[in-house]
């Protein structure tokens, strides 16, 4: 057992962090959530891409570096404490692509990841419907056999980042006659472009436009956008949730970053007197730790062959209640001005309080824990 | 990298586990408890037998250490067996004979160390950073105490301060006694000691979390009430899943802490493992229900552990002192390489 770095994950982090701080962007970009935004994150992806930062963890020839998880990490730490942009891209790289990875084909990898390694095709996700959204699999949106190809019919929502977006993927209903309701599933990937999509926005709880309904109206999309075997949607689907929640979803890196933060925060205006405070300070500074360490056991077992399934529910109750825990005490120091909404920290509170909700709620998660890692009885939900 | 346990680790960990299962520690608990140390002898000297005192112990004092992590793999098995007697203290008291010894002062660590590490003798000790008591100093073969600059073999401890967990038996030790040592190499070894005495804590309200856990489980599965297993409720299963991240998190923090063995890094697993053992008790009493607020039941040897192990050897409030007092991040992942002297 060791947490030591190799003489070449050390070499690679300077050459990282001599990119980062040469590069990021001296003043914070716009919020990726409006129009103005979306397009400076776009050209953020495209800087980084033409140095080969984007997705370092890719193989070489689709615009990574072919790193293994523990440099990833690395990365990671570096780019959050670089204080470098949000990731617009993340869901089609963290959701989208390790689905391709296992599942595509090699002509649909050869088209659609280098271009969402660039930030040339910005992709969303499209899980929910207005129906279905823990319980997904009972989703209603169908795809009908036609000429070369499935016309789309239904409604997705809750879908982020899909008003500004190229692209998206989601999975249909193509067998309703299925016996249960996660089978006759097919993934699907669609131009948000296409006739037949109207994209209707959400305001989100911080008033963000980026959120955003999907209406599906007989839009043709062609066979070579099937994503695995028609009819296998949900296992395609469900089959890379587990690494992803357990090991991508969010980065330690992120929450070290933002620990940090926080501590010097209240070194400098924190009221020593105030003991509350600062066991929640030091609360902040463990629980970021616990998360690095977590996900670097995580990665061990995922560098030796395991694969991470329900331990990936551990992982994301403890992110999401964390990411608030955090937030919350960074507006308790800020006192009064804790409100203001331009505020780093007022606007990452608001992002928190998603976190239970998304990438399944908190509960679902609980559930899962209990069923699968505890052997718990299955009971009603 | 690899934060992982190797194969030998685990394997050390399963043995422990086997033989403790196998020697009923619930009676050993028991009867320490009512001042008979017969049984919790015998389950001291297989202990002993499978090297868990030589862990702790440096090579040239007859030890197999020091060997933080697999100290950790045997305190969580101590933890999950709720075995009694001064096995931290033993831990913390060689640390601090093999850190005096690293500063050169080796005549109580050429002394006291060899029968330490082979089980022949054990220790309890009192630090300045940890409290009046000694635990189970009726016991110890040496009761060792530091006061100021001092290390001293305290001559007596006096009557039995009863715990809220009367497996741990509290004495107050005697001033005075044999000057093993002075001056600032003291202060430095018991810090260092006190570190130990905290991380060996860490791992042993882990484990005893575990067992809360494990134990909760079982009876959820088989209580019915409504005509279900209580298990099958959202309510219990939430909170037993709760138990369980607590727990998980906490896990890495100890092996974190191992590897580094920074005064912060003891202090966040020492703050998180004593807090999650102490909230699975909560939630293991909540979901027994009447039964579980019962003393017969074995559930109570560790209910009434889990907090005293959450205070002792730095209470939360202290162990966040520490956190905020050592870095935030770029706290060199894996940079312990035997302050206490190995390689």
């Amino acid at each position: 057992m060791d947490l030591l770095h190799t003489f070449e994950e050390d070499a690679f982090r300077d050459e990282a962090r001599a990119w980062l701080a040469e590069h990021v962007p001296a003043r914070p970009l716009p919020s990726l959530e409006t129009r103005e935004g979306f397009a400076a994150h776009r050209a953020w992806e495209a800087r980084l891409h033409a140095d080969r930062w984007s997705v370092v963890s890719w193989p070489r020839e689709y615009g990574g570096r072919g790193v293994d998880i523990f440099k990833w990490l690395v990365f990671e730490e570096e780019y959050f404490a670089a204080g470098a942009p949000g990731r617009v891209s993340q869901n089609g790289i963290n959701l989208l692509a390790p689905t391709l990875f296992d599942h595509a084909t090699a002509e649909q990898r050869a088209r659609v990841l280098p271009p969402m390694a660039s930030g040339e095709v910005i992709w969303a996700q499209a899980w929910s419907e207005p129906e279905s959204g823990s319980d997904l699999a009972s989703l209603r949106s169908r795809a009908v056999r036609t000429d070369g190809g499935w016309l789309l019919s239904g409604q997705k929502t809750w879908s982020s980042r899909a008003a500004f977006a190229d692209r998206a993927f989601g999975i249909f209903r193509t067998d309703p006659k299925a016996p249960k309701p996660h089978q006759g599933l097919t993934y699907l990937m669609f131009d948000l472009r296409a006739d037949g999509v109207t994209i209707r926005p959400i305001g989100r709880l911080d008033g963000k436009p980026a959120f955003a309904e999907i209406f599906l109206d007989e839009v043709f999309v062609p066979d070579e956008d099937v994503v695995g075997e028609p009819g296998q949607g949900w296992r395609i689907a469900m089959s890379t949730t587990g690494n992803e929640r357990g090991l991508t979803l969010r980065s330690p890196g992120r929450f070290l970053a933002a620990a940090q933060r926080l501590v010097q925060l209240w070194r400098t205006s924190g009221d020593p007197a105030d003991t509350a405070l600062r066991d929640r300070v030091a609360d902040a500074v463990v629980g970021a730790r616990a998360y690095q360490l977590f996900t670097y056991a995580n990665a061990s077992r995922f560098a030796a062959g395991s694969v991470i399934g329900a331990e990936a529910s551990l992982n994301k109750v403890f992110w999401s209640d964390y990411d608030i825990a955090l937030h919350e005490t960074a507006l308790d120091l800020l006192g009064a001005d804790g409100e203001l909404a331009q505020g780093e920290w007022a606007e990452g509170h608001v992002f928190s309080l998603a976190g239970p909700i998304y990438a399944g709620t908190n509960e679902i998660q609980r559930d899962i824990i209990a069923e699968r890692l505890l052997g718990l009885p299955k009971g009603r939900r | 990298m690899r934060f992982l346990l190797t194969e030998e680790q685990a394997a050390f960990g399963r043995s422990l586990e086997a033989m403790l299962t196998a020697a009923d520690t619930p009676s050993a608990v028991r009867a320490w408890a009512a001042g008979n140390a017969v049984p919790g002898n015998a389950l001291w000297e297989r202990l002993a037998g499978a090297g868990v005192f030589a862990l702790a112990v440096p090579e040239t004092y007859g030890g197999m250490g020091p060997l933080p992590v697999e100290l950790a793999v045997a305190c969580v098995a101590v933890g999950r067996h709720a075995v009694p007697g001064p096995v931290v203290e033993t831990v913390a008291a060689a640390a601090l004979l093999a850190g005096l010894a690293g500063q050169g002062e080796d005549g109580p660590a050429k002394r006291l160390l060899p029968a330490l590490s082979s089980g022949g003798a054990r220790a309890t000790l009192t630090l300045p950073d940890g409290g009046p008591y000694a635990l189970d100093a009726d016991t110890a073969t040496y009761l060792l105490t530091v006061r100021g600059d001092e290390l001293r073999l305290a001559p007596g401890y006096g009557a039995l301060h009863a715990s809220a967990d009367p497996a741990r038996r509290l004495y107050r030790p005697e001033a005075g006694g044999e000057l093993l040592a002075s001056g600032p190499a003291v202060v430095t070894a018991a810090g260092y000691a006190a570190d130990w005495a905290a991380f060996a804590t860490a791992a042993q309200a882990l484990g005893t979390g575990l067992a809360l856990l494990d134990r909760t489980v079982a009876y959820v599965k088989q209580r019915t009430q409504f005509g279900t297993a209580v298990g099958g409720f959202q309510a219990v299963k939430h909170r037993l899943a709760d138990t369980l991240i607590g727990l998980e998190f906490a896990r890495p923090l100890l092996f974190g802490a191992a590897l580094s063995m920074t005064t912060a890094d003891v202090a966040a697993a020492k703050l998180t493992a004593g807090e999650a053992a102490y909230a699975a008790a909560r939630t293991a009493l909540q979901l027994h229900g009447a039964v579980g607020y019962t003393e017969e039941l074995d559930l109570s040897l560790w209910l009434r552990k889990a907090r005293p192990l959450r205070d002792a050897w730095g209470t939360p409030s202290h162990c966040r002192s520490r956190v905020l007092a050592g870095p935030v991040r770029d706290a060199s992942p894996g940079g312990w390489r035997g302050a206490l002297g190995r390689g």
